[in-house]
């Protein structure tokens, strides 16, 4: 049998260089965070909108690496077996997720226009839309999001722990659980989206916004997952167990989803460009001018034609370090896309990137990447029951 | 010694992994014109024949870029130059308008030379191919695996190319005539 062939536990070596990314990731995190209580002790609205920002794109991770996991316990296939542990201790970030959601809820009054009872009473779409739009349904829906993602999350992986002691019907509940799983993924994704960043604007809608958060979630997802392997295929057990042809299959997704976001990205702006209503427009109007123009082409050139362009190459694809460095490329993009979503609406003025910006990413970016390095550590890096297993090991051999 | 008239030498092997070995190990002694034969894709049959690079993602590039010229240049042509219209205030040339055909053609021309391409490179449609000379290629779409190296190849020699795949245990070696 060639299971029997590798040890999937946690090698030393690894284990001592995931505790140095951990470290190194909470030095930085603890140097975002000074600096984002100073940005709150001089500036709340800019710390609010930055807080913002950075938790949508690292939610954004968690929530598509939780998609990923659901999708690869619906479909099977060999292709996922292999990043099931680093997805699922991603998946596990989700409580740390719901604590670092608190601020967002102090920011509700700077954030969002319809939390000021005066402007909804001057202006009539917002009366209209008070129905949905208040604080305590809010608050509501908000625990529902995230419980529900944080409940997905930890059940499948307890679930993969009981697989692992050799459960005979762990398996089965997980496929059964991610496919309600992946709907309410959808919903909560498009709520959330709705609520926490659509809102921002007073007036703005579009239907498609919610389809690209998914995607936006996925890409991120994908792309997080592709860096973590490479860095896991560094040492044992990873290093025996990736193939060049596994890491082909991630980064056909990672093609896959990055066609998707640029085709959803085109749609809303298409469909809003022919209609040029005056309650869509502004939207992109706000976005193509002081500045953030730039940041739209560099979307264009950047979050879609470049990694398009270099992920047609099958080569490519199957050579570690170059798709690594794509991998970070793309999200670094995702970042900016998010950051062209979010910002023009909370700051209402033009691109004017601030360093409390920058402690938001780091602040959040580093606590979340050292709490993930910690969940990863915890388990082996293969689910040694999953009765994919060979077929997973023997991929590309 | 490169007899007139014989096409190739052909081996028969009863299940995939054996075709696969096979056919490492023929393309290890250096042949080259080599070809396999089995009633279903095997992926590693492809590394082993090095098949992985040919022209035909090219081919699709050539005829996708055609495509999406030609839907862009076909809709700037009637809008701008042969029937312009005024719609809603907007410029003639309107190019976010023009993207949903460029890419639909693009998508079009790629599958077509896809299909096209890939039948050139294949050489098809081929009335006659001289495999089916020996009589048991007929198994060859139910349960058998073939691999046929061809005089064409600079190694070849009929005593020694049989005697290497007489080496690899095959069910059955046979000449293939023309």
């Amino acid at each position: 049998m060639i299971a029997q062939a590798f040890n999937f536990d946690i090698s030393d070596s690894l284990r001592e260089g995931l505790q140095k990314r951990r470290r190194r990731a909470g030095l930085v995190g603890i140097v975002g965070v000074i600096l984002l209580v100073i940005g709150l002790l001089t500036s709340s609205a800019q710390f609010y909108r930055s807080y913002l920002w950075a938790y949508i794109f690292f939610l954004g991770i968690t929530g598509g690496s939780l998609s990923w996991l659901m999708l690869q316990h619906l479909t099977g296939g060999a292709w996922g077996v292999v990043i099931r542990r680093p997805a699922e201790a991603a998946a596990r970030t989700l409580p740390l997720l719901v604590v670092l959601f608190i601020p967002v809820i102090f920011g509700i009054s700077s954030l969002y226009p319809w939390s000021h009872p005066d402007l909804v009473a001057k202006d009539e779409i917002l009366r209209h839309k008070q129905v949905f739009l208040t604080t305590p349904f809010w608050l509501l829906r908000a625990a529902v999001i995230l419980a529900g993602l944080a409940f997905l999350g930890l059940r499948l992986n307890r679930w993969s722990v009981m697989e692992d002691q050799g459960s005979p019907v762990a398996g089965r509940k997980m496929s059964s659980l991610s496919a309600v799983g992946l709907i309410f993924w959808s919903f909560a994704v498009t709520f959330l989206s709705i609520d926490w960043v659509m809102s921002l604007n007073e007036h703005w809608f579009s239907t498609m916004f919610g389809l690209l958060f998914m995607i936006g979630q996925g890409l991120s997802g994908i792309a997080f997952l592709i860096t973590i392997m490479v860095l896991l295929s560094q040492t044992r057990p990873m290093a025996e167990i990736l193939t060049p042809r596994h890491l082909h299959d991630l980064g056909k997704f990672m093609l896959a989803c990055t066609m998707v976001w640029a085709y959803f990205s085109f749609s809303q702006w298409l469909i809003i460009w022919a209609g040029n209503l005056p309650e869509e427009i502004p939207w992109y109007v706000e976005r193509l001018r002081g500045g953030w123009q730039y940041v739209a082409l560099l979307l264009i050139f950047g979050h879609f034609a470049l990694p398009f362009a270099l992920l047609l190459s099958r080569d490519l694809k199957r050579n570690f370090t170059l798709l690594r460095r794509i991998a970070i490329f793309v999200l670094c993009m995702r970042i900016v896309d998010v950051y062209w979503l979010v910002t023009p609406d909370a700051s209402k003025s033009g691109l004017a990137p601030s360093w409390v910006d920058l402690g938001a990413v780091l602040g959040l970016g580093g606590i979340w990447l050292a709490y993930f390095f910690r969940q990863l550590e915890k388990r082996p890096l293969m689910p040694i029951n999953n009765p994919e297993l060979v077929e997973a090991l023997e991929h590309g051999r | 010694m490169k007899p007139q008239g014989v096409y190739g030498i052909m081996a028969e092997f009863d299940n995939p992994t054996a075709l696969v070995n096979a056919t490492r190990a023929v393309y290890d002694k250096g042949y080259r014109k080599v070809d396999a034969y089995s009633p279903f894709p095997i992926e590693e049959l492809s590394d082993v024949l090095h098949l992985h690079k040919n022209k035909l993602p090219l081919i699709v590039l050539v005829g996708g870029i055609l495509g999406g010229l030609t839907g862009y240049l076909l809709q700037y042509w009637i809008t701008v130059w042969y029937f312009p219209i005024n719609v809603g205030g907007r410029p003639l040339h309107s190019w976010p308008s023009y993207i949903i055909i460029t890419f639909e053609l693009t998508i079009l021309f790629g599958c077509i030379s896809a299909v096209l391409g890939m039948l050139a490179l294949c050489g098809l449609p081929m009335p006659y191919h001289p495999a089916f000379n020996v009589p048991r290629f007929a198994t060859a779409s139910r349960d058998r695996f073939f691999l046929c190296v061809e005089a064409t190849d600079p190694l070849f020699d009929t005593q020694k190319t049989s005697g290497l795949l007489e080496s690899l245990e095959p069910k059955e070696v046979s000449e293939v005539a023309h």
